[in-house]
């Protein structure tokens, strides 16, 4: 073969570039596990060590066998989970409605609605909460105005007990919901609705059986994200709540700042982390699910 | 979008041809009841639907991205029209079996949509479109996903089920040879106007426009003038080269009028010398020189360079008996008047 004869074009399919992007890619998450093993992961197994570690004892489970023990700590775990719960319920029948208006509304009035979903973003939830308290209290707008109209004679309790923790809770874990659902929306092709008025559904069956079934996945992940989130809670209702509105949270931070029995706190923060993360392989799980979903529908 | 009013006829298969933003899925849109017309009315058998909204029209739609609910399994998604209109569940079972057959997917029933090909995706909208017998049906590009091999045979089997159940269809598409291949009779739009209306030969052999001439198939456009009145309805053209040839008007035409002739490239034949010319049939002659020489399988092009008068594209069939011709090679080319069209000039 002479030189004229040689391939001009040659197609050589290795993996060698796979594999060196692979390889960059691991060197940019680099710093951040790092930061991630050093500030958090470590720490996070100090807090476990903790929590089984009893000074001039040793290793015990003593800690966790005292909140088995002691009613009112398996009380605020409930308690935890049923607030939890009932927030989450408030801002999925909040937040449905809201994210299925941002979704089909025209892009510019939806626009100008997400900024105001969005802003209580970029102010303190401490100062938010504070708002809500002078709005609530019983001197508060709220009562004043209430009983101006004449609906109320005494100012309603509005703050410092469930009511209260409810509504600054939902307030603040509201565009939570709103986003998750909202994304998951977007996604739904207007031709499928386009599809079902074609074929005969009306507004709301076409809503029923073709929206709200591709809707779900959005569903799903908002209640989760925002029901896992609500298990941390403690600004909110601590601030909001009365003496029998504890969470757990709070109970930790009671341990830490007056008791100073960091072991005992340990193995609270234990217990909330263990049952965050079972919310949390399920929410991956669905996660997971709409991803498919997504990619092939 | 103005001046779009067309008969079409039932049972006929239908078809709205035009480039990207011709108007054409608006007016299928306004059909359907997505989009309202400001001025104007849609009718079906006779009775106007403007006012109705498109879940009172009963007119089966397939849309271009096919919208499968993603949710629902084949079965279930062909179900969708008659569970909305409260069917008997062993009727929706026999019907349903029934479109399943006539698409060709029996078996396919528990299956979801994601499992499916876009090929096999396409054949559940058609069933589902059809499955609640509707008045018409409208299908907005439905083929435009797939490949080109499954196009074709998609093609076919879309005309063989219109046949059979003889269902009127209103077809969008931006693809001539589509249009040409499955369509009674085509609408070819432009600018939100339609530009003739006929069945595919019609459209082919005697454009209206020069748009159509250009849009469908292929044409060789040579401007002119219009030279004195005509003789057995055939227009003499002189073009600014100084090529004279004779043609018929799409228009009536006056004399000294500037004009487009189109001639398709097919109908252009090589011949040795005027005798040639008459044995063909063919009157209008042109001599040449070849400039390219392109072989595409069934028949070869030429690009024949006549200059001052610019160039002609020549497609001959590759054929026993046919001489090739090598670049560079002196031809002459003749054809008939009565496949010239000559349309006004300033008439895009």
């Amino acid at each position: 073969m002479s030189a004229a004869d040689a391939p001009v074009v040659v197609v050589d399919a290795s993996l060698a570039p796979e594999r060196r992007e692979a390889r960059r890619y691991l060197a940019l998450l680099l710093p951040a596990v790092l930061v991630l093993l050093a500030l958090f992961v470590y720490p996070l197994l100090g807090i476990a060590d903790r929590s089984v570690y009893k000074p001039r004892v040793g290793y015990t489970l003593d800690y966790y066998a005292q909140i088995w023990r002691v009613p009112v700590y398996l009380t605020v775990i409930w308690r935890t989970f049923q607030t939890s719960a009932l927030v989450t319920l408030l801002c999925l029948a909040l937040g449905y409605p809201l994210a299925y208006l941002l979704a089909t509304l025209r892009p510019r009035v939806a626009r100008l609605l997400m900024i105001v979903v969005i802003l209580p973003f970029f102010t303190s939830i401490i100062v938010r909460t504070y708002a809500w308290m002078v709005l609530l209290g019983s001197h508060g707008v709220v009562n004043q105005y209430l009983t101006w109209l004449g609906l109320t004679v005494a100012p309603l309790p509005l703050l410092y007990n469930k009511g209260g923790v409810l509504i600054g809770m939902t307030y603040v874990l509201l565009p939570y919901m709103v986003l998750t659902v909202y994304s998951v929306m977007r996604g739904i092709e207007p031709a499928f609705i386009r599809a079902a008025h074609s074929l005969g559904a009306s507004r709301w069956q076409a809503f029923r059986k073709v929206f709200l079934p591709l809707s779900l996945p959005g569903i799903a992940g908002g209640t989760l994200l925002v029901f896992i989130l609500s298990l941390g809670f403690f600004i909110t209702p601590a601030l909001m709540g009365g003496p029998s509105d504890v969470m757990i949270a709070m109970l930790i931070e009671r341990e830490v700042e007056f008791t100073l029995n960091w072991s005992f706190a340990s193995a609270l923060a234990v217990i909330l982390l263990a049952l965050t993360l079972i919310g949390f392989v399920g929410y991956n799980r669905i996660v997971r699910l709409e991803r498919i979903f997504e990619a092939r529908g | 979008m103005r001046d779009v009013s067309v008969t079409i006829d039932r049972g006929s298969f239908f078809t709205l041809l035009g480039p990207s933003g011709s108007g054409k899925t608006t007016t299928l849109m306004m059909v359907a009841g997505f989009a309202y017309p400001t001025q104007g009315e849609v009718f079906v058998d006779g009775k106007p639907v403007g006012g109705l909204p498109p879940q009172k029209r009963e007119l089966g739609m397939v849309f271009q991205s096919y919208a499968v609910f993603p949710h629902l399994t084949v079965f279930d998604n062909i179900a969708f029209p008659l569970q909305i209109r409260r069917a008997r569940r062993a009727e929706i079972r026999q019907r349903v079996g029934e479109a399943l057959e006539l698409v060709r997917l029996q078996g396919y029933d528990r299956r979801l949509p994601r499992q499916l090909s876009g090929g096999e995706q396409q054949r559940v909208a058609l069933a589902r479109a059809l499955v609640f017998r509707p008045r018409v049906l409208l299908m907005d590009e439905p083929l435009g996903a797939l490949d080109k091999k499954l196009r074709a045979h998609m093609q076919l089997e879309l005309k063989h089920i219109q046949r059979h159940l003889h269902v009127t269809v209103i077809y969008v598409t931006h693809d001539q040879e589509e249009a040409l291949t499955m369509s009674d009779r085509v609408a070819v739009m432009q600018r939100g106007r339609i530009e003739q209306v006929g069945t595919p030969a019609e459209l082919y052999e005697a454009p209206a426009t020069r748009f159509v001439a250009d849009f469908l198939g292929e044409s060789n456009f040579v401007d002119g003038v219009v030279v004195g009145a005509p003789t057995a309805g055939r227009w003499l053209v002189r073009a600014a080269g100084g090529l004279e040839f004779r043609g018929v008007g799409a228009v009536p035409l006056q004399a000294g009028q500037p004009v487009t002739a189109a001639v398709r490239p097919e109908k252009l034949v090589p011949v040795d010398d005027a005798a040639g010319a008459s044995r063909v049939g063919a009157v209008n002659t042109c001599k040449g020189t070849v400039e390219e020489a392109i072989y595409v399988g069934d028949a070869t092009r030429y690009r024949v360079a006549l200059g001052a008068d610019g160039a002609m594209t020549v497609k001959v069939p590759n054929r026993l008996g046919l001489r090739q011709h090598a670049e560079g090679e002196s031809v002459a080319l003749a054809w008939a008047p009565d496949e010239t069209r000559i349309f006004p000039r300033g008439d895009a």
